[in-house]
């Protein structure tokens, strides 16, 4: 039993979390840094993807992540991309037949909120690397200087939850704690090598409990709720002058900040509390930006409305509940209202282990809804985990869903993956068959997991 | 023969708070009862069974099965479509000992600053109204084992054995068990290192003996036979141990004289000792100390790497109590840790319950989906689960074995407490949620704050009056 992460989770590292969403065109995204005296993007992704067979995966129940389901249907897909969607209808000549009889198949399964890498396992004090955690603004770092890729999380994300996009956010003590990072879960010697291409940064905003009490714990500001948005609106104030200024000088953080204003870094805000979640909204209209998703959110349900009409996400965990004081109006039915309300509704995972069985919790919180009579289709559940985290992170482009010319980012399970009973039989990334729990060589083992214990088992 | 509400009418939102008025309306009682029609899974590890039948009279269950006669003076409900299970039993949670993990007031799951630490008695700070209780019991947990957590010594203080029955009385057996933490936790709390907590705890266990030798304490009055099913008493009066004598203990003592009386009846194996570890090497250090301590009647706690060490585990006879999903190597402890540790630890003979499981967060009404989750394994090459009845006996017949009450609780067989579930469908499919819960054959109610939020919230009207205005 886990009395160590008994202690973290109430007493603070996962007390400490975050989120963002806007409708950006991701292909500015790479506009944001200035280019470094190489005349390059700093840290840019190297990520390829790596080879694929022709595929074309047949007979099985098909749900696009965009609400569409296709019973004994065929998604074919080649040089990565997906090319083709359809019933058993459609050609499969020159393609790879994999019978999905009786199986599903989905998007690969998105996690918006995740800390793999930057508080990776062994959760060791070397390894927490999540939150810079010594000034309420830290808007010039980056996830990405912190991730360790060799964090065997990764592999188990891929293998137990289909997991092949993912958004690194720095940590919540912070009320903006840096830049995230979206990437590919591919196993990679460097970050770059895992960075998604043309992904648009994030940026991880927090409200309420966290920073008043890392700050307020050691006498300083912010101490209060007030404290909170005080300093926040100095700051806007502040980035505003110097994004509408010369920009010559090189400031780390007033760059990030005005790729928040220019609208090409996305915010991702840490908040609980309705209340709150509608104070934010207004500071981000008076600052003259907009807010991507409010994570965590386990009050959004009594703002369905607000969050609606302002476009925002609200990301959510399925029923996690009274483990501090702003989650103890929680409800299982949150994502149900939320979808109710035809307000965006993506369930994340703030947790190394929620990571493995997203697919779960969205069919919990789909669950919840449907005994309060609500009608939701199992197909707009699936984009809860798929296309709804992609929008929100600004790369629906390109994955989070099935359709022709997107990323083949697809996962084939072994049964409905709304089912406690399911997990998926092989994950494609880009086309390239990454995990196959039909081959035990087909599944990463990170540098730590070499000559230990249980190197690769199936975990 | 009265014939109670059909059981499907009660699933839609209006009937089940007009119920749940209806319930409010008149004190909590008894009833007999028989469930008819419905899928049985009896908890004790066999494969659930289709059109079967239970009874509950006088609180008990007197029969389960598919061909069982309904006696006529009964009420029957019709169990068509659904599920009905024993309750769950939460092996090792903190129930009703917080309202809000972060909110250090309302919460008692440790003293890291207390003088005293295996005295320490759950019992006392127990609250039966907490919201937590309120959800479990809605998510069909109806029995847990609950712990105090090591904070101010490797030694967390004595568990109890407790229904989530919405009445006063919580506490089922005070002091069921003592808690300690050996393995990095146990380590840092004793000074830094194995070597410490176990010299602590082999010198805490000597002063026990010695102390309860001296004082003519005594401890329980029951078996001393490790493994042996505990017979005493639930109905247990004041702790006899925490009262006042003069015995003089050396100067060297260093444990205090509630502490060391504490553990008097741990060091007789008298009251269950739970030993939370989880390297394969530390196990191997808790299961020896019976060498030294041949009555310590031990239950390990944690134990990712327990596969690691499963015969030797399942030689001992020692049950283990593991949180199944934990894959991840979290820690240098948890290095082998697997989703397969249950099924391979089950398959070498250990007697395993899941629990443990992180609390605030991961709730013990999850263990469904945790169970759940050992059956899926079943079907992935290389990995070890459990069959659907061994994966439910991990949350209701052997968890309550475990605490001493094999037989009588988490299991549907005659003479067993009449904790019973009615689901909506397969109890560890996600989908599936209770839809009546019975303690002692008593229906419970299954409101809280969360359900009343979630009504007070079904639509955002507010053109007439506020929210607050909607209760």
């Amino acid at each position: 039993m886990t009395l160590r992460a008994t202690i973290l989770a109430v007493g603070g590292a996962l007390a400490l979390a975050a989120c963002t969403t806007t409708g950006t065109d991701s292909d500015s995204a790479t506009a944001t840094p200035p280019l470094g005296a190489d005349g390059e993007v700093p840290f840019a992704s190297t990520y390829d993807a790596y080879p694929g067979a022709p595929t074309a995966l047949v007979g099985a129940t098909v749900y696009d992540g965009a609400g569409g389901r296709i019973d004994n249907g065929t998604v074919l897909f080649r040089d990565g991309e997906i090319v083709g969607l359809g019933d058993a209808s459609l050609a499969t000549d020159g393609f790879t037949r994999i019978d999905g009889s009786g199986k599903f198949v989905t998007p690969g399964i998105i996690d918006i909120h995740s800390h793999l890498g930057d508080y990776p396992s062994p959760s060791v004090d070397a390894h927490s690397d999540g939150n810079e955690a010594t000034e309420p603004f830290t808007p010039h770092v980056w996830a990405e200087h912190s991730i360790w890729p060799q964090d065997p999380g990764f592999s188990r994300a891929l293998a137990n939850g289909g997991i092949t996009s993912l958004q690194i956010l720095p940590g919540s003590a912070n009320l903006m704690g840096g830049r995230s990072v979206t990437i590919k879960n591919v196993p990679a010697r460097t970050v770059q090598g895992m960075k998604f291409p043309g992904a648009p940064y994030g940026f991880k905003m927090a409200c309420g409990e966290n920073p008043k009490r890392v700050y307020g714990g050691r006498g300083r500001s912010p101490s209060t709720r007030m404290g909170n948005f005080a300093l926040n609106r100095q700051k806007w104030a502040d980035a505003r002058k110097w994004a509408d200024g010369e920009r010559d000088k090189r400031d780390l953080g007033m760059e990030t900040l005005a790729g928040v204003l220019d609208g090409e870094i996305l915010v991702h805000n840490h908040c609980y509390r309705a209340d709150e979640m509608a104070l934010v909204m207004d500071m981000a209209r008076e600052a003259g930006y907009k807010v991507s998703a409010f994570h965590h959110a386990v009050e959004a349900y009594k703002i369905g409305d607000l969050l609606r009409e302002e476009e925002v996400c609200s990301a959510i965990w399925a029923d996690w509940y009274g483990f501090k004081m702003e989650s103890y109006d929680g409800i299982p039915e949150n994502a149900a209202l939320l979808q109710q309300a035809g307000a965006c509704v993506v369930i994340h995972s703030d947790d190394e282990n929620g990571i493995q069985r997203l697919n779960q919790e969205a069919a919990k919180a789909a669950a919840a809804g449907r005994r309060m009579g609500m009608t939701i289709a199992d197909a707009d559940v699936i984009s809860w985990v798929t296309l709804n985290a992609a929008k929100a992170m600004g790369v629906d482009a390109m994955t989070g869903s099935l359709a022709t010319g997107k990323m083949a980012d697809i996962v084939l399970w072994n049964g409905d993956p709304l089912s406690v009973y399911s997990r998926p039989e092989k994950v494609w990334i880009d086309g390239a068959l990454m995990y196959d729990a039909m081959d035990p060589k087909r599944k990463p083992v990170s540098d730590f997991e070499l000559g230990q214990p249980g190197e690769g088992d199936v975990k | 023969m009265k014939r109670l509400p059909a059981i499907a009418a009660l699933t839609t939102p209006t009937a089940l708070a007009a119920f749940a008025l209806a319930l409010a309306a008149s004190p909590l009682a008894a009833q007999d009862f028989a469930i008819t029609n419905a899928t049985v899974a009896t908890g004790d590890g066999s494969a659930p069974v289709e059109n079967a039948t239970v009874i509950v009279r006088g609180g008990q269950i007197v029969a389960t099965g598919e061909n069982v006669a309904v006696p006529g003076d009964v009420r029957v409900l019709d169990g068509s479509g659904t599920w009905v299970t024993p309750g769950i039993f939460s092996a090792v949670t903190t129930l009703g000992l917080w309202d809000v993990g972060a909110v250090s007031q309302s919460n008692d799951q440790a003293a890291g600053d207390a003088p005293f630490s295996a005295a320490l008695d759950v019992a006392t700070a127990l609250n039966p109204a907490s919201q937590h209780v309120a959800v479990s019991r809605a998510g069909g947990v109806t029995r847990a084992s609950i712990f105090s957590r090591p904070a101010s010594s490797i030694f967390g203080g004595q568990g109890a054995v407790v229904d989530l029955g919405a009445d006063p009385n919580m506490v089922m057996r005070p002091r069921a068990f003592q808690m300690i933490a050996l393995g990095e936790f146990g380590a840092r709390l004793a000074g830094g290192s194995r070597t410490a907590s176990h010299t602590l705890l082999r010198n805490s266990l000597i002063e026990a003996r010695d102390f309860g030798g001296e004082t003519g304490i005594d401890g329980r009055g029951g078996p001393s036979r490790r493994g042996a099913e505990r017979t005493v008493s639930d109905d247990l009066g004041p702790d006899n141990r925490l009262q006042p004598n003069r015995t003089e203990r050396g100067a060297d003592a260093l444990l205090t004289r509630f502490d060391a009386a504490a553990l008097v009846p741990v060091v007789r194996g008298e009251q269950p000792l739970y030993i939370v570890v989880e390297r394969a090497s530390d196990i191997r250090q808790a299961l020896a100390l019976t060498r030294e301590f041949p009555a310590l009647d031990l239950v390990l706690v944690g134990a990712s790497e327990g596969w690691l060490v499963a015969d030797e585990i399942a030689a001992a006879g020692v049950p283990v109590i593991a949180d199944p999903l934990d894959d991840l190597p979290s820690s240098f402890e948890q290095l082998a840790a697997t989703q397969s540790n249950v099924g391979r630890m089950a398959a070498a003979g250990v007697k395993v319950a899941i629990g443990g499981l992180t609390n605030g967060i991961e709730q013990p009404r999850n263990s469904t989906q945790y169970a759940g989750n050992l059956v899926a394994l079943t079907r992935v090459p290389g990995a070890s689960g459990l069959s659907w009845g061994e994966a439910f006996a991990t949350i209701s017949s052997v968890p309550a074995e475990i605490a001493g009450f094999g037989g009588r609780l988490g299991v549907l067989a005659p003479g067993a407490a009449g904790d019973v579930v009615i689901w909506d469908g397969d109890p560890l499919e996600l989908s599936s949620a209770p839809i009546r819960v019975f303690i002692d054959g008593v229906e419970q109610p299954l409101v809280n704050h969360q359900t009343r939020l979630r009504e007070r919230y079904r639509d955002l009207d507010e053109s007439d009056l506020p929210k607050a205005y909607d209760w």
